[in-house]
């Protein structure tokens, strides 16, 4: 059993465990820039997940914008025409024109105006992957009739509460009386607090300004075992210039990007992860240093016994990779249930997903053993022949 | 194969540069045979010390030749003195036991260093030397929870696990009283012998000539 022959006294975690005070302030320290850096890369990938949560839920396999849109914050109109014509493509199955644009909401509680993100369409077309939604979209034949989506944020109003409640719900929308027919649940981006779906016809009597027969998004199905990415660039090709095509995945990419690019909001919330990184290499910098110094008689008897030095370096990196373990666990707790708080609190898709929770256990890791690697050289300074 | 467990010839040393080096040893001239005991006595700062730690392989010897258990120690590499150190015990006049390693775990520590064994056999050693100074009931304390004659029983029991051939003793005493002192060197004396190992001990103690095999005594670096 090789185990046997290599297995040692675990010096490392003796050396951590036998000081209980040092080691609680090192993994409070360690957790809290964990903490951190869960609270900063959430927040970052809410939403960069939430500016895509309407694209992510559009039943298409080609998405057409004008070339002049730089995201759903600032949609620009195309010819409906170019999405007739796209019809010509033998692969194409099926189009859905569908209008966008930020109206005034008003809260049917207290009529205070507020901006809602309202999607039109045409209530016999399938927009949206969800099959409920099919049904619920016939609701909208009727004109003045709209979709609610039940988790926008509450300053619309109890909606939700009072459609389940039975109650009619009658509001205005950009000054013209709509009634609630349905809830959806969309969910809120940090672009658009809310979200309402109507027909066209409705919308175009909300919104008259809109161009006649401009669209903002044009949903292109095409038929089974078709190659998306090959279709849209023949149709890039063949269609005028004041089009743009792009795959779905390509659309929720554009989207993405604009809020990774153009807006400093990723920037700010890496660089505050960031910090909560420096924090942490600082917490445990200082807590590995100053072990290191107050048992530097001891790791010079062992080097006069005979030891490595190198194996008193392992020494020092196991135990920055126990508090590496440590640290992580209440961190990585603690981060589901903020999550949590935040999720109750903002409707923000903010999940404790694989990828985050990896990604932070090798920050949190990165930043023990190289803090664990600055104070080894402190261990230079120990001199057997300095002990006697 | 040498019969001496340490030889030197000629074997100088200096600290400093330049106009400030000193000398501390100067053409010391000493052997130690196996299984002898010898006592370095001498006034401080006479350079017992950096013999001690010359003879240790924690220095690097600088002039003259030093042959401690059959390898020149002049020139030899770094790897070649961490090597050697395996097979040469140390007891410090502080003990210097891990304060975070119980008694057990710390003699365990000098039987680690004993290759090919498990770590059961390894614990076994362990135990098997706590027992041999006394101290089989304390085995689980901390360093904390032990007296002084206690703390350098459960070091030399740490030098002993690790099947020295030579052990180097600085003033293992200066920190006892009497008769424990004497209690200390007389248990080093049985359990060296038993192991067919050699011992150098430094020691300004009066109280423990009478139980060397032989005294050298030291001044400026000699050795008279």
């Amino acid at each position: 059993m090789n185990f046997f022959k290599f297995r040692k006294i675990p010096l490392a975690w003796l050396l951590l465990s036998r000081q209980p005070l040092r080691l609680l302030v090192a993994i409070a320290g360690i957790s809290f820039a964990g903490i951190l850096m869960f609270m900063q890369i959430g927040f970052r990938d809410g939403l960069f997940d939430t500016s895509v949560t309407i694209h992510n839920l559009l039943d298409a396999d080609l998405v057409l914008i004008s070339p002049r849109s730089k995201s759903s914050i600032s949609m620009s109109g195309f010819p409906k025409r170019r999405l007739i014509q796209a019809l010509a493509q033998n692969e194409v199955k099926s189009v859905s024109p569908v209008n966008l644009n930020y109206l005034l909401w008003r809260n049917p509680e207290n009529l205070k105006t507020r901006s809602i993100l309202a999607l039109g369409f045409n209530p016999d077309d399938s927009i949206l992957l969800d099959k409920e939604f099919s049904k619920k979209a016939n609701l909208l034949k009727n004109p003045g009739r709209v979709l609610f989506d039940s988790l926008s944020r509450p300053e619309f109003g109890p909606v939700e509460e009072w459609f389940k409640s039975g109650r009619k719900v009658q509001t205005e929308v950009a000054g013209k009386r709509v009634l609630v027919e349905g809830l959806v649940e969309l969910g809120p981006s940090f672009g658009a607090d809310g979200n309402l779906i109507t027909s066209t016809e409705t919308y175009l009597k909300l919104f008259p300004a809109n161009p006649k027969g401009s669209i903002e998004i044009g949903l292109v199905k095409l038929v089974a075992n078709s190659d998306s990415q090959k279709v849209s660039q023949i149709l890039n090709k063949s269609l005028p210039n004041d089009v743009r095509v792009l795959t779905k995945d390509e659309f929720i990419e554009f989207e993405k990007n604009y809020w990774k690019t153009s807006t400093a909001i990723g920037f700010i919330f890496s660089l505050g992860a960031f910090m909560g990184f420096i924090v942490g290499c600082v917490v445990v910098y200082q807590i590995l240093y100053s072990d290191v110094t107050d048992h530097l008689p001891e790791y010079a008897t062992l080097l006069a016994m005979g030891y490595r030095l190198k194996s008193l370096f392992f020494v020092v990196a196991r135990e920055g990779f126990l508090l590496a373990l440590f640290g992580y666990l209440p961190a990585y707790v603690s981060g589901q249930i903020l999550y949590a708080v935040i999720r109750n609190s903002t409707k923000l898709p903010i999940i404790m997903d694989s990828n985050k929770s990896i990604t932070i256990f090798l920050l949190i890791l990165v930043m023990c053993m190289g803090s664990a690697g600055i104070a080894m050289r402190k261990l230079v300074d120990a001199d057997p022949a300095e002990i006697f | 194969m040498s019969k001496n467990a340490v030889l030197t010839s000629n074997l100088c040393h200096y600290y400093g540069f330049g106009e400030n080096r000193k000398k501390v040893l100067d053409k010391v001239n000493i052997n130690i045979k196996e299984r002898e005991l010898v006592l370095l006595k001498g006034p401080s700062g006479c350079g017992k010390t950096t013999l001690l730690t010359l003879i240790g392989a924690l220095r690097t010897c600088q002039e003259g030749s030093l042959n401690v258990l059959a390898r020149e120690l002049n020139g030899a590499t770094r790897k070649t003195r961490q090597r050697l150190r395996r097979n040469i015990g140390m007891i410090f006049q502080g003990h210097n036991l891990l304060r975070c390693l119980t008694a057990e775990q710390n003699v365990q520590m000098g039987a680690d260093l004993i290759k090919g064994l498990t770590y059961l056999q390894r614990r076994e050693i362990a135990r098997k030397w706590l027992s041999e100074v006394g101290l089989e009931d304390h085995h689980k304390k901390l360093p904390n929870a032990l007296s002084g004659g206690q703390k350098q029983r459960v070091a030399i029991a740490r030098a002993l696990s690790a099947n020295p051939k030579l052990l180097l003793a600085d003033e293992p005493t200066s920190a006892l009283d009497s008769v424990t002192g004497r209690e200390i060197v007389s248990l080093l004396k049985r359990l060296s012998k038993d192991q067919n190992c050699s011992v150098l001990m430094v020691t300004h103690d009066p109280r423990i000539s009478d139980m060397a095999d032989r005294i050298l005594n030291m001044e400026d670096g000699k050795i008279f």
